[in-house]
This record gives structure tokens, C-alpha cells and sequence, in this order.
């Protein structure tokens, strides 16, 4: 076999077995610093994305996330139905990196990832003007302030709240 | 093994290269759509009218009109009235993306309609709204 093809396939089997690796990665847990290692999916970025910020999967636990899908067509008053097919995916994958479950009752599972215990302590300091401002006017409005949330990243070191 | 190296680059080309394949549908096409479900459903039907689309995309019902979150100059960015998300540019002038996939579009009138007034749109009223947004800056 001419020596030129051999080394071509053996690249090509090289690169399908980096590339297969890359996908099984596991998602490391938060880092200490507020940047999350936010995974890949394009109809996840997509759609979710649309009309906000597409919220890493780690930031609600998986059944926060099943009841959020499954009621698109009610989604905190507007009509965000995906078709089926896509809602399906979409599911599977923020119910694979969903964060940490914290227990309790089925029907507690928060949908609001603002109502969550850790959301109210991390911005207890937060004036009321701060969240009132024009920039801002939704708590939904992540990068209003973390300049960086695009990539996962709520650090300090990337924060602004606007005056 | 010439052939089998020939077959291998082939599906990694078409791996790499995807999406790209998928065909992209232009504004005046996916209008030709509308216009062909109107006529199947209104009898009578002339033509689409951008007065109405205008209307119908600045009326209000309730709390909400189109404008609402698309801003009532479609050739400006809008912000989501809830979130307050940037959204780009509705008409076609100012944004090429807007209208080339009929999926996309059926899928937000879909959505959009129902929050807005409650209930599907009919093929007259979305291409009276997109011949409206075809009207502008042109």
C-alpha cells in the first residue's frame, strides 16, 4: 500500500479516536471560582438561547429541567413550544449535566433558577436599584452584569453591576 | 483500497462540511408559501396587503403586540420584554438571516401568535406581516 494512504488513515483513525474521547469527557464539578464548564449542544444553544440566556444545565437539577421542557407551551407566560423531537433532545440532554439534586419533595423541584437557595444567598448583597435598573430588569438577565456568562463564567473577576 | 480511502474522505468531508449542505429558503419563497395555503384557504383571495401586516404587528391585545419585543421599527433591534434579551432586526433589509427557513418561521408565528393574540394566525395574517417587513428599506 502506497506509504502516503497508509499515514492518511492512520491520521483519520487518530482523529476519530481524539474526537470520540473529547465527546465522553465527564463535565467537571463547578470550580470554585464561578466558571462552569458549560457542555456542548447546539440545539440546546439554539433554542434556548433564543429570547435568554442559554443557563447551564448544571444550575437546576434534572427534574427541574424535565418539568421546564415539558411545559414549554406555558413558559413563565410565554409560548416556547419546541416540537417533539427537538424538546426530546433538548431534555436528554440538560437532565445528563443537570446539577445536584437537593432532595425533597417531586413537587418542589425549583423552575426558577432564581428561586433557588443558592441564587438568593449569592446576590443577597444586590441593591433593589441594581436590579431595578434599565440594564438589568430581569433577574433572568444574567449578562447584565456577569459581562462573561455567555461561556459559563459568573466569576467576580467578570462581574459589573450597572450604577 | 483506493476506492475504500476514496469512501473514507467522502463521509469525513460530509461530516465536516454538515449543515452547509442544508438549503437555504429566501423571504420571497417562503411568501410564495403563504400565498399558496391563503388561496387554499380563503376562496377569494387577491393579495397580501403590508397596511394589514402593519396593523395587525402594532395592535395591541392585552398586554402584548409584536412590537412589544420586536420594538415597532422592525428595521432596529428589538429587546425581549421580559428578559430583555437583545433581538435582532425583523425585516429582511436589515437582517439577510430573517425568513430563509420556513421551520423557523412557522415555528415563532406559532409561538408569537399565541402569546400575542391568543391564537394561531392564519396564512393571510403572517403574509400580510411579511409583506410589510418585505416593504421596508427597500
Amino acid at each position: 500500500m502506497n506509504e502516503r494512504i497508509r499515514l492518511l488513515i492512520s491520521r483519520l483513525a487518530a482523529w476519530t479516536a481524539m474526537a470520540a474521547l473529547i465527546a465522553v469527557q465527564p463535565v467537571p464539578p463547578a470550580a470554585a471560582d464561578e466558571r462552569l464548564v458549560v457542555p456542548r449542544n447546539d440545539t440546546w444553544k439554539t433554542e434556548c438561547s433564543a429570547c435568554h440566556l442559554a443557563y447551564p444545565p448544571q444550575l437546576l437539577p434534572a427534574r427541574s429541567w424535565r418539568a421546564i421542557v415539558q411545559g414549554l407551551d406555558k413558559h413563565f407566560g410565554t409560548d416556547a413550544s419546541l416540537d417533539p423531537a427537538t424538546a426530546k433532545e433538548v431534555q436528554a440532554f440538560l437532565e445528563q449535566h443537570a446539577g445536584r439534586d437537593r432532595g425533597g419533595p417531586e413537587a418542589s423541584a425549583p423552575l426558577r433558577i432564581t428561586d433557588t437557595g443558592w441564587f438568593r444567598r449569592e446576590h443577597r448583597e444586590i441593591p433593589a436599584a441594581a436590579w431595578a435598573h434599565p440594564d438589568v430588569r430581569s433577574r433572568a438577565n444574567c449578562p447584565a452584569c456577569h459581562r462573561a456568562a455567555e461561556r459559563g463564567d459568573f466569576d467576580e473577576r467578570t462581574l459589573r453591576v450597572p450604577r | 483500497m483506493r476506492l475504500l480511502m476514496l469512501g473514507c474522505l467522502i463521509v469525513t468531508g460530509g461530516i465536516l462540511t454538515g449543515g452547509a449542505v442544508a438549503r437555504a429558503e429566501s423571504p420571497a419563497g417562503i411568501q410564495r408559501g403563504l400565498e399558496a395555503a391563503a388561496r387554499q384557504r380563503v376562496p377569494g383571495f387577491v393579495a397580501f396587503s403590508a397596511q394589514r401586516g402593519e396593523q395587525l404587528f402594532k395592535t395591541r391585545n392585552g398586554d402584548w403586540s409584536c412590537a412589544s419585543c420586536h420594538g415597532p421599527d422592525p428595521l432596529q433591534p428589538g429587546r425581549h420584554v421580559r428578559t430583555g434579551k437583545a433581538i435582532a432586526p425583523l425585516a429582511p433589509a436589515a437582517d439577510p438571516e430573517r425568513f430563509t427557513s420556513t421551520a423557523k418561521v412557522e415555528k415563532w408565528f406559532a409561538r408569537n401568535c399565541n402569546d400575542v393574540l391568543g391564537r394561531a394566525c392564519t396564512p393571510v395574517e403572517k403574509g400580510d406581516v411579511l409583506a410589510w417587513l418585505l416593504s421596508l428599506g427597500r
